[in-house]
């Protein structure tokens, strides 16, 4: 039996890169290049969402969407070489070529955080993904209660989006908690894991949503100290990291129990993942 | 209730020369390599004729029937994805014209195909990958075009092979949904006919073709006999009403670190499932990277690549893999497709070459977590 033909109404192939051109390229700390791309007819976007981005003849990857959501000139993606594919598009130089597909996923909860405090915290590049929300915040600030970004990273040297974060402390409306696992002497501000900041900041419970974004462990640690400050599970977001081949649904590898990371997230509320993230290896 | 048709073997040879007049590439069940395997199909002749096989775990063996059935065997080491979610496609390929990149999408092949022979658990799997595939917000372009134009030709299982337990997955024997045209294969005192029946307008028009007379009320009445014997006797069964909670349930069963001894995480059970979809993309270049491409292949949960992420694999382990591939097909399927990712067809069983059989690790898990009082 023949399928149904409005299943064939296919406008276009969503395995199909665009190519884009870079217009923009610099560094963002070690190993790390924030790219300008032109947006073509690139759909708007959500914080929080991601594109695939291709190098042609190397492979493509998931890259979150990194600049801010009423920026219509630039697509802005933040970028730390670990691989043949990452590193291959931090040496894109500007008007070089790359494939575009996205973007893909949902979002952080900006609609349910509006009349909240929220607090978002960051492990290393997971700041990258949360900068588009910090935006958002920030330019519609009086929707929001308290605004809080917990930042942590490696070394000083890795702290992302350094001059932009020295701003925002002191032109805008938003606590910034930085801290290092690795100080060196001249360092004056925190030292130790980003979730140990999570106590020292003062919560209105039952009223607070929380972001996060960072390595797996990281969450994990986050989670644990925001349960203990007082949030529920119901108001702690998170951002996952699986294995991406095709952010459509097709390819299977971005399994979370029964989620597919692409389709259903990356950003999933910590109770809807029921407890799977306690689990090792899942 | 559809009417029932009766045909010689010569009207089913009737059958295979009017879908080629229509213009179809026809698919059905050989021998090859010694094993049932699904390659295009002219004659009655290019069917295992006369064979059947044995099959266990681990094991799968021809072996001569003492009749000339043409379909009296069950489900072998193909499946029909092999034509439909093809093991490879290309995607597109890309040239670089002077400082510019063009990407030209691979024109989705619609091949005419009739699926001839098509047991009732693999009308089921096809009906599950249409989902995966094309239930989505986005659509598969490449499964799409080879699935649009398929005739399908079912076959009502008249043996059931040693693993199949579609009975106990209420996926067969008998086909009931997805079909142009259904056969019952009977031979009775030497006397060797099939039954039909049209599921679609177009099997009622291919149907009208054919040399077919009104059924027998006691050749209906004995091929509703012989699929209720071949639903008796099915190798294997699996309670599987609540097989997705009891296995959510125990996530961290000692079962899992008894089967992760015996996997060796080779993948064969997923390349012959009839569901399993997933898939890994490869771009390549030539040597002057002018010119460039991406196509997509077969990919198992079983790889270390699968789940690679910097630094490591989420599931490094043979358990944990072990353990995503079985938790997938019989309990989050449940969550993303609303339906199991298991037919029941037993060819993971078979083909496993350590005979690690899923209905018996499903039992293992039950019977040690009723003790358990859990
Ligand atoms: C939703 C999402 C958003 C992301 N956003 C960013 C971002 O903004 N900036 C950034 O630098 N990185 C981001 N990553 C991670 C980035 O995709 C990986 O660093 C990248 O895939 C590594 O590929 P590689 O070929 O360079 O390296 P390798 O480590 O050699 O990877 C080989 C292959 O494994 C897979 N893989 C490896 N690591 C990851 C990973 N962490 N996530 C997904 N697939 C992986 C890819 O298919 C990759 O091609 C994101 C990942 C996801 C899932
Ligand atoms: S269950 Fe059997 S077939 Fe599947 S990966 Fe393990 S050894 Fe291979
Ligand atoms: S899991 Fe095994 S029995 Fe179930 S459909 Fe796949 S191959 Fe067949
Ligand atoms: S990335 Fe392919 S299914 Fe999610």
């Amino acid at each position: 039996m023949a399928i149904q033909s409005d299943k064939l109404a296919l406008a276009h192939d969503p395995m199909t890169p665009r190519v884009m051109r870079v217009l923009k390229r610099c560094h963002d700390g070690p190993q790390t290049v924030t790219l300008d791309i032109e947006p073509g007819d690139s759909a708007p976007f959500q914080p929080g969402q991601f594109n695939m981005l291709s190098v042609f003849g190397v492979g493509e990857v998931p890259i979150s969407l990194s600049g801010a959501p009423t920026d219509h000139d630039r697509l802005r993606h933040t970028i730390r070489a670990v691989g043949p594919v990452s590193t291959a598009l931090t040496r894109l130089s500007k008007g070089e070529c790359l494939g575009l597909r996205g973007p893909f996923g949902n979002g952080w909860p900006m609609q349910q955080a509006e009349g909240h405090d929220v607090v978002l915290v960051a492990g290393g590049l997971g700041l990258a993904p949360l900068r588009p929300a910090i935006y958002q915040l920030l330019s519609e600030r009086e929707r929001y209660g308290r605004i809080t970004l917990l930042h942590g990273t490696r070394s000083p040297a890795d702290i992302l989006f350094h001059r932009e974060i020295m701003a925002w402390r002191r032109h805008r409306n938003i606590d910034i908690e930085v801290t290092v696992d690795h100080a060196p002497p001249d360092w004056r501000g925190h030292v130790g894991v980003v979730t140990r900041l999570i106590s020292s900041v003062p919560f209105e419970t039952g009223n607070t949503l929380a972001f996060v974004c960072g390595p797996e462990v990281m969450m994990r640690f986050a989670i644990a100290a925001l349960k203990d400050a007082g949030l529920g599970d119901e108001t702690i977001y998170l951002s996952m990291e699986r294995n991406m081949k095709c952010a459509v649904g097709f390819c299977g590898h971005c399994q979370f129990g029964p989620v597919f990371v692409c389709r259903d997230g990356p950003v999933f509320r910590h109770d809807r993942l029921g407890g799977l993230l306690n689990l090792k290896e899942i | 209730m559809p009417e029932q048709q009766s045909l010689t073997p010569n009207g089913l040879q009737a059958l295979l020369d009017a879908l080629q007049a229509r213009g179809y590439r026809i698919i059905g069940p050989t021998l090859r390599d010694q094993a049932v395997v699904y390659d295009d199909v002219q004659s009655l002749t290019d069917l295992p004729v006369g064979w059947t096989d044995v099959q266990e775990a681990g094991h799968y063996r021809l072996a001569r029937r003492d009749d000339d059935a043409l379909f009296g065997y069950a489900v072998g080491p193909h499946s029909w994805k092999h034509y439909l979610h093809t093991p490879v496609q290309r995607l597109w390929h890309a040239k670089h014209e002077r400082d510019d990149i063009i990407v030209t999408t691979e024109p989705p092949e619609a091949p005419r195909l009739a699926l001839f022979g098509v047991r009732s658990c693999e009308l089921h799997a096809i009906a599950i990958q249409d989902r995966v595939l094309l239930g989505g917000h986005y659509r598969d372009v490449h499964y799409a075009a080879r699935r649009q134009d398929n005739f399908i030709v079912a076959v009502n299982c008249a043996v059931a092979g040693g693993t199949c337990f579609c009975a106990s997955m209420h996926t067969g024997p008998k086909a009931v949904a997805g079909y142009d045209l259904a056969l019952t294969e009977i031979i009775d005192e030497g006397e060797h006919r099939f039954l039909i029946e049209a599921g679609t307008p177009e099997g009622v028009e291919v149907l009208s073709e054919l040399p077919a007379r009104q059924a027998s009320n006691e050749d209906i009445a004995l091929a509703d006999a012989i699929l209720a014997s071949t639903a008796e006797s099915m190798g294997r069964e699996m309670q599987a009403d609540d097989v997705r909670e009891l296995l959510l349930a125990h996530l961290e069963h000692p079962r899992w670190d008894d089967v992760a001894t015996r996997c060796l995480t080779c993948g064969n059970c997923t390349l012959v499932c009839p569901t399993c979809f997933c898939t890994s993309e490869e771009d390549s270049s030539d040597l002057t990277g002018t010119e460039m491409a991406r196509s997509r292949r077969w990919d198992s949960c079983f790889t270390m690549d699968f789940s690679y992420l910097h630094g490591g694999s989420v599931r490094a382990s043979h358990r944990a893999r072990y353990r995503q591939w079985m938790t997938h097909k019989l309990a989050t399927w449940h969550d993303q497709f609303d339906t199991s990712g298991c037919v029941g067809c037993g060819r993971c069983i078979t083909w496993c070459p350590v005979g690690i059989d899923i209905t018996e690790e499903v039992k293992a898990i039950r019977e040690t977590s009723q003790e358990a009082g859990s």
